[in-house]
């Protein structure tokens, strides 16, 4: 265990939700709040897992993802994108774009605890 | 002695004569051989019927009663010939290029073809001139009357009235006969007009002949002649300033007014360098006609007895001394006088009455759109035998009723001023293009009624027209309308006053109703083309009748139709001719069928015009212009409908494009509305059910949990504030927002807005002036607290500073009441600041301090909907907005 997850996000009560039950579940969890400062903050230390916000101040969780995926240390990693706009089309673009997983903000703990179990076991 | 059958044989075997020389120059004239009938001397001669029988016979008889004053007869043509020739000549080139009938038409065609102007005129000229034909039937009958008296024979009167009804019907049939042979359109016809040149002779040959009989042949010779002038009383007689003006001046209008004058003056003038002899030579036929009248008046007095009329000297002085042969010269000078007057009179009246009474009748009484042809020809010729019938009877009844009492020069006088009244509008209308036809037409009545109130039914003798009491005291008791004192003037001579007031008021009136007036658009275009008639038509102008030329015809074609169509109509025109080539024989059928075609290009009017020219030579004229103008206005009125049409769809199209622009815009921005929404929402949605997870599904320490559900209260408020928010931007934007009207002082509002934003407890300090708060204002103050509170809870959410300040400053700018709240924090970046009042457009920087970005937009809702404006306020050093309170609360306050 101890595997790092890095969770890119905003909104300061949901950093500290998901932060409080990945921690709770054994995971070293740490968290960055800016879009444009985030692939700096990556690329400090590959996580294992990276949660990743679409709507970011800076820059928008696509551009983010696009740039991991072209980068050669980051382009394994997999990526979990989380959204506020439910929308179809949001969720094809993630996945395109090589997101291993799409989630829907508001989503239930256990969904984003099996989530991370999943992606960071492959 | 002579009998009644040889003077009735003569004057037979002399009108006789005047047939064959009418019929001869008929006969040349329809072979083209016009050369000398239109020599300047026979235009002159024709001139002389201005000297009816009235100069003949009663030239005397004035001169006997008046002196010298006669000679102002034959003054005032002489002066129009040699001073006024340039009118005569301006008239006559009018004549030609308008292709004038008679004096009637002159007005009519020069006050827009009004049909009610010519039905005046030739009414006023019947009123004149018909007592004028009756004093010629009563000149031929009393001269007959003299040779009765000398011969002894006991004629009975009704043979006298029945000589008077012969020589009226002959002369009838010699106008029927000459005068409607054919229908020219320049109504010239040589016939009369070579008949009454030949009278003209015969006349002044008599009265010459007569003369010199009385100067030699009783006399004994010029000195004599003059010894007895100088003992006459005549020579006593000295001239009355005011009669010879007047009398001067009316028979100079006269000579262009008369309808027989207009006629040989004008209608006939086949050559306007005519002018030029007739300018010397028709004074000196005058001249000669008036050279004997003193000398045979004179002598007449001397040597016939007491009573004798002196009208009839000319004939009585030759037979009282045994001359019968000089007296039957005498007698067919004074008959060829009368005549050659009676048939130009009675051919003008016919003309005009004819043209502008019967024929316009004839045409609308007829269906209208009927086609109008040949017929039309034969209802001319008809109706003007019947005016020519029926004006000598008017001229016969006349005479019958008159009973011959008057005077032949009185008579003659009256006429001449009916006459005159014409003057002023055909004067005015030839220089004046400010004349219009109220004008002419308020004249013409104006100077008509007072004529006849005035000169013409008093000519009729007290009592006859006018009674003894109307003469003495006016109409009704009116004083100033006395026919001969109007408006109280009395002591002038009846002739003088009835020709100052008739001749003022008509010519006042014209002039005033003119200048009040205004001319419809033909009128206009007449009045150039009459007034500036030489500039619009070149001089002595014969145009040759030229063969229609099929070349010129294709040509035309060609420009109109294009080259290939025109040149496939006229090849197979040929070819259908048995010709080949493009050039077929110009025959009726195949250009009525080529007006047609052309018809449908440039429209029938142009067309006819256009084709008219080709073919026949024939000139445009005023109304064919106009006719082509009223459809190339049309022609230019539907194209530009077109052109409106075509505009009008292109806008259509384009508003439609714009409505699509802005649906497009709008479903763009309902899809961003909505997810902007969902994002709003789902994010303390997130939130709370994130945490309200952990606390259900395991065991959190007490501090923790009591953090946790603070964050789920917190998180639920929030969702609260963006649905209260949400709902009353959407009541703001449909424009359904209730307002609730209440009268307040700012500063109240300003209070309650700084509590309940609940800055007053925080770090913001707040810097107020309460002085200049001291406003009422009168609106929604809920809704302005709430614009206020937005604002003071962004500078207490956003302010960077680290001691956060806000400054609310009321002031008065350009009447309007504004309230500015300045922070001094960083401000808003000049890019962002155009949409700052959109919504959500929280600036994502300092997105943590919670909102949704929909405060400054509801703001923005609200003072719209009051009526006042919040704007941001660059380069204030941190966050600046201004409020301006709708301009209604500036005034209140005041």
């Amino acid at each position: 265990m101890g595997q790092r997850v890095l969770l890119i996000e905003d909104e300061p009560n949901i950093i500290e939700a998901v932060s409080y039950i990945l921690s709770k579940d054994g995971w070293t969890v740490h968290t960055h709040s800016d879009g444009e400062t985030a692939m700096e903050k990556v690329m400090q230390g590959v996580p294992d897992l990276i949660i990743l916000d679409v709507m970011l101040p800076g820059r928008s969780g696509y551009d983010i993802l696009r740039d991991l995926k072209a980068q050669e240390t980051t382009a394994d990693v997999p990526v979990m994108m989380l959204t506020a706009r439910g929308q179809a089309k949001d969720r094809e673009m993630a996945i395109d774009l090589g997101a291993t997983r799409f989630m829907t903000k508001p989503f239930s703990n256990a969904e984003v605890l099996e989530s991370v179990r999943a992606l960071a076991t492959r | 002695m002579i009998s009644f059958n040889l003077l009735v044989l003569v004057s037979l075997a002399y009108v006789a004569f005047l047939f064959l020389v009418a019929f001869a120059a008929e006969r040349r004239a329809a072979l083209g051989k016009t050369g000398w009938l239109r020599s300047s001397t026979i235009y002159t001669l024709s001139l002389s019927i201005y000297c009816t029988a009235w100069t003949f016979y009663g030239a005397v008889g004035y001169a006997a009663r008046s002196g010298l004053e006669y000679l102002t007869i034959y003054l005032g043509p002489t002066l129009v010939m040699i001073g006024w020739w340039w009118l005569v000549r301006k008239l006559v080139r009018i004549g030609r290029t308008q292709r004038l009938t008679s004096i009637a038409d002159l007005i009519s065609s020069r006050y827009g073809k009004s049909t009610v102007l010519g039905v005046m005129v030739t009414v006023l000229a019947i009123v004149g001139t018909t007592p004028y034909i009756a004093l010629q039937l009563q000149s031929v009958t009393q001269s007959i009357g003299v040779f009765a008296a000398s011969s002894g024979e006991a004629w009975m009167p009704r043979d006298f009235n029945s000589a008077a009804m012969w020589v009226a019907v002959g002369l009838a049939v010699f106008t029927v006969a000459f005068g409607t042979r054919n229908l020219d359109a320049h109504e010239r016809h040589h016939g009369i007009v070579l008949a009454i040149a030949v009278e003209a002779m015969v006349k002044l040959f008599a009265l010459l002949a007569v003369g010199i009989f009385v100067v030699w042949g009783i006399a004994g010779g010029v000195g004599p002649t003059l010894d007895l002038i100088d003992a006459s009383a005549q020579s006593q007689l000295r001239p009355i300033a005011g009669r010879w003006i007047g009398l001067i001046f009316v028979s100079a209008g006269a000579f262009l007014c008369l309808p027989r004058m207009f006629q040989v003056l004008v209608v006939e003038n086949s050559d306007e360098r005519a002018l030029g002899t007739a300018g010397w030579a028709f004074p000196a036929y005058l001249l000669l006609m008036s050279l004997f009248v003193v000398p045979i008046a004179v002598v007449g007095l001397d040597l016939m007895p007491e009573g004798a009329n002196p009208d009839l000297f000319v004939v009585t002085l030759p037979l009282s001394e045994g001359r019968q042969g000089l007296a039957i010269l005498s007698f067919l000078g004074g008959f060829s006088s009368a005549t050659s007057m009676v048939i130009v009179a009675t051919l003008a009246l016919a003309t005009m009455v004819s043209n502008h009474i019967i024929v316009p009748s004839w045409l609308n009484a007829r269906t209208p759109g009927a086609v109008v042809s040949g017929d039309v020809r034969r209802v001319v010729v008809i109706s003007r035998r019947i005016s020519i019938g029926m004006i000598l009877a008017f001229g016969y009844i006349y005479f019958r009723l008159s009973g011959g009492g008057t005077a032949l020069a009185v008579i003659g006088l009256v006429s001449f001023m009916g006459v005159v009244q014409v003057l002023p509008a055909m004067i005015g209308g030839v220089f004046w293009r400010g004349a219009n036809r109220w004008g002419a037409g308020a004249g013409l009545m104006v100077g008509f009624t007072v004529w006849a109130w005035t000169s013409f039914l008093p000519s009729f003798g007290i009592d006859a027209a006018i009674s003894h009491s109307v003469f003495e005291n006016g109409p009704f008791g009116i004083g100033w309308l006395r026919p001969q004192a109007l408006f109280g003037i009395t002591g002038l001579d009846p002739f003088v006053h009835a020709l100052f007031w008739s001749m003022f008021l008509n010519t006042t009136s014209f002039m005033l109703v003119s200048i009040l007036t205004f001319p419809n658009p033909l009128e206009r275009l007449q009045g150039a083309q009459f007034v500036n008639v030489f500039d619009y038509s070149s001089g002595a102008r014969t145009w040759s009748q030229s063969a229609a030329q099929a070349e010129d015809l294709l040509v035309m074609a060609q420009r109109i139709l294009g080259g290939t169509a025109a040149q496939e109509t006229f090849r197979a025109e040929a070819k259908s001719q048995g010709k080949v080539g493009f050039l077929p024989d110009v025959t009726p059928d195949f250009i009525g069928r080529l007006e047609r075609e052309l018809a449908g290009s440039v429209g029938a009017a142009t067309a006819h015009a256009m084709i008219g020219q080709l073919t026949e030579g024939t000139i445009v004229s005023v109304e064919d212009l106009i006719a082509v103008a009223d459809e190339t206005a049309q022609i230019m009125e539907y194209s530009s409908e077109l052109e409106a049409k075509s505009a009008e769809q292109e806008r259509t199209a384009r508003a439609l494009l714009e409505a699509n622009e802005m649906l497009t815009t709008l479903s763009i921005q309902k899809d961003a509305f909505l997810s902007q929404i969902s994002h709003e929402l789902r994010t303390p949605m997130t939130s709370i059910r994130s945490f309200s997870d952990i606390l259900r599904d395991g065991e959190v320490e007490d501090d923790v949990r009591k953090r946790f559900a603070g964050i789920i209260h917190e998180e639920s408020n929030r969702l609260t504030r963006l649905l209260d928010d949400l709902l009353d931007l959407g009541v703001l934007e449909s424009g359904q927002v209730q307002l609730n009207l209440g009268q307040g002082s700012l500063a109240d509002v300003l209070d309650r807005a700084v509590i309940a934003s609940g800055a007053d407890t925080g770090k913001l300090k707040i810097m107020r002036k309460p002085a200049n708060e001291a406003v009422v204002v009168n609106t929604d103050l809920d809704r302005l607290a709430q614009v206020f509170i937005n604002l003071i809870s962004n500078a207490a959410k956003y302010c960077t500073s680290a001691t956060p300040q806000l400054r609310i400053i009321v002031r008065e700018i350009g009447g309007n009441t504004v309230v500015d709240f300045c922070d001094n924090g960083e401000g808003i970046p000049n890019e962002s600041q155009s949409m700052i009042f959109e919504k959500f457009s929280r600036l994502e920087d300092e997105g943590k301090a919670g909102g949704a970005g929909l405060g400054l937009a509801i703001c923005r809702q609200i003072m719209g909907a009051l009526g006042g404006d919040v704007t941001y306020l660059p380069g204030q050093g941190g966050a600046a907005f201004r409020v301006t309170l709708p301009q209604t609360q500036a005034l209140a306050a005041q």
